[in-house]
């Protein structure tokens, strides 16, 4: 477990010192959702009705901001294949790389969004959901999106590949997701879909950071 | 026994499943003609106007296999692509890549026409109903398969990428399968059950059945074609193509 917390660690650490990578996702966050309401226009009912999507998408958009640097430094260095030939498991060095980049990237997301969420005028439980649905999808979206990232590491236009293979993966995620935060303020019930999140994440928390290896080994080749 | 075992395992080479293929396409078109004309002759002719729907449902003997093959196809997809994966043979790679745009032509296929189908009976080209989103997306993974696997120039590279993400896009044909029991949405359940009775005329499950059997040999001539071109492609150095080339 100490590779695990020092590749985090490692990770966090120099994304710190150049601020700006990890500002340019949040800030992309706060602007586009911003965009919204002035560009559907400032009816309070209707903005409080597409605020769980425009969150969510947004929020996935972001997450695919950081998500082609994930990998792309440490192969052009030869870090990744140093790390393919230390001594500890390739995968627990990437679950740790993967839980930096949500760290950065996923968890200010979650703690922006309430803010966000009072520009569409929801109220305190739906913001309530709304962090907690974001808090179990977040991590969700990193472990996929690190799968891709890992697919189309030194791929001619790998950028915009990766977008064509994340984004139908997170379509799940974004369904329950926001369809919790939906149910929350239509006045349903919150935990079918929290749980099948939880589910989700646990899932991927099991497969994702081995798929992600297996696709860095044949990235590595 | 073991006679049986080197015959079986003859053909994973792509030297001689080449005249092998060659010899089966013939079969397998004149198959697709016929259960194709078959097909159409008794869901166009003999298969009674629906009650409900009216001649529209007609549509059914076309969009009903497509969506079937489009599934079967990603399975058989993904279990090619995990077996080039994990035992390293060429030829089944080169089958995972032959079967990919076929299947993204069956997903578009039944997409479009669920869409025709979808205007006169439910007044509207596409509703977020849970089944047409899965197929939906079941159509970008074949697009994501086919661009992963263009996008690389190393083809054991791009073989063993695209089955990594075969394998992830797997756990939605389930999903797909599914969604009309999970969810109780628009599109309407399924009229074929292996465990009752058919709820429709003998005629239509027969026109079905008909066109089914033409879609799934229509499906393996194309992809045993496309295969036969990617082998030649791929294996261009060694001397067996140049033979097969004369």
């Amino acid at each position: 477990m100490n590779a695990f917390f020092a590749t985090m660690r490692r990770d966090v650490l120099l994304a710190l010192r150049r601020k700006s990578e990890v500002l340019t996702a949040v800030f992309f966050f706060v602007i586009v959702v911003s965009l919204f309401p002035l560009g559907i226009g400032p009816e309070p009912a209707l903005l409080k009705k597409i605020a769980p999507g425009v969150l969510w998408v947004t929020a996935l958009l972001a997450t695919l901001l950081g998500l082609p640097r994930l990998f792309a430094s440490d192969h052009l260095d030869g870090t990744l294949e140093q790390m393919a030939l230390s001594p500890s498991p390739l995968a627990l060095l990437i679950a740790g790389k993967i839980t930096a980049h949500w760290l950065l990237c996923g968890l200010p997301l979650v703690l922006l969004a309430p803010a966000l969420g009072l520009q569409f005028d929801l109220d305190v439980r739906t913001l309530g959901i709304l962090s907690l649905s974001l808090l179990l999808g977040t991590p969700l979206l990193s472990l996929i999106g690190a799968m891709g990232a890992a697919l189309t590491l030194g791929v001619r236009g790998g950028g915009v590949l990766l977008a064509l293979l994340v984004l139908p993966l997170y379509i799940p995620t974004l369904i329950f997701g926001a369809g919790a935060v939906e149910a929350q303020s239509a006045g349903l019930g919150v935990e079918g879909h929290l749980s099948l999140l939880a589910a989700l994440l646990a899932l991927a928390v099991f497969f994702a950071p081995w798929a992600t290896t297996a696709a860095l080994r044949i990235a590595l080749e | 026994m073991n006679m049986k075992i080197i015959n079986w395992f003859r053909f994973a080479s792509p030297q001689s499943f080449y005249p092998l293929a060659g010899r089966l396409i013939p079969l397998f078109w004149v198959l697709a003609l016929l259960f194709g004309a078959a097909g159409l002759w008794v869901s166009f002719f003999v298969a009674p106007t629906d009650a409900q729907q009216g001649e529209g449902y007609r549509i059914i003997f076309v969009h009903v296999p497509a969506s079937w093959m489009s599934m079967i196809i990603y399975l058989a997809m993904a279990f090619w692509a995990g077996l080039g994966l994990a035992l390293n043979t060429r030829l089944s790679s080169m089958m995972a890549q032959a079967l990919a745009p076929t299947g993204a032509l069956m997903a578009a296929l039944s997409l479009w026409t669920g869409a025709f189908w979808g205007k006169p009976m439910w007044g509207a080209w596409w509703v977020w109903d849970a089944r047409l989103t899965s197929e939906l997306i079941l159509f970008f993974l074949y697009i994501g398969f086919i661009a992963l696997q263009s996008a690389i120039d190393d083809p054991r590279r791009a073989d063993k990428a695209g089955a990594i993400l075969a394998l992830i896009g797997v756990v939605n044909v389930p999903i797909i399968y599914f969604s009309v029991k999970w969810w109780n949405t628009l599109h309407q359940g399924s009229s074929i059950n292996l465990t009752r009775a058919p709820s429709m005329a003998h005629t239509m499950l027969w026109g079905l059945l008909l066109m089914a059997l033409a879609f799934w040999m229509y499906s393996i001539a194309v992809s045993l074609m496309r295969l036969r071109a990617i082998m030649l492609e791929r294996e261009r150095h060694t001397e067996w193509v140049k033979h097969a080339m004369e």
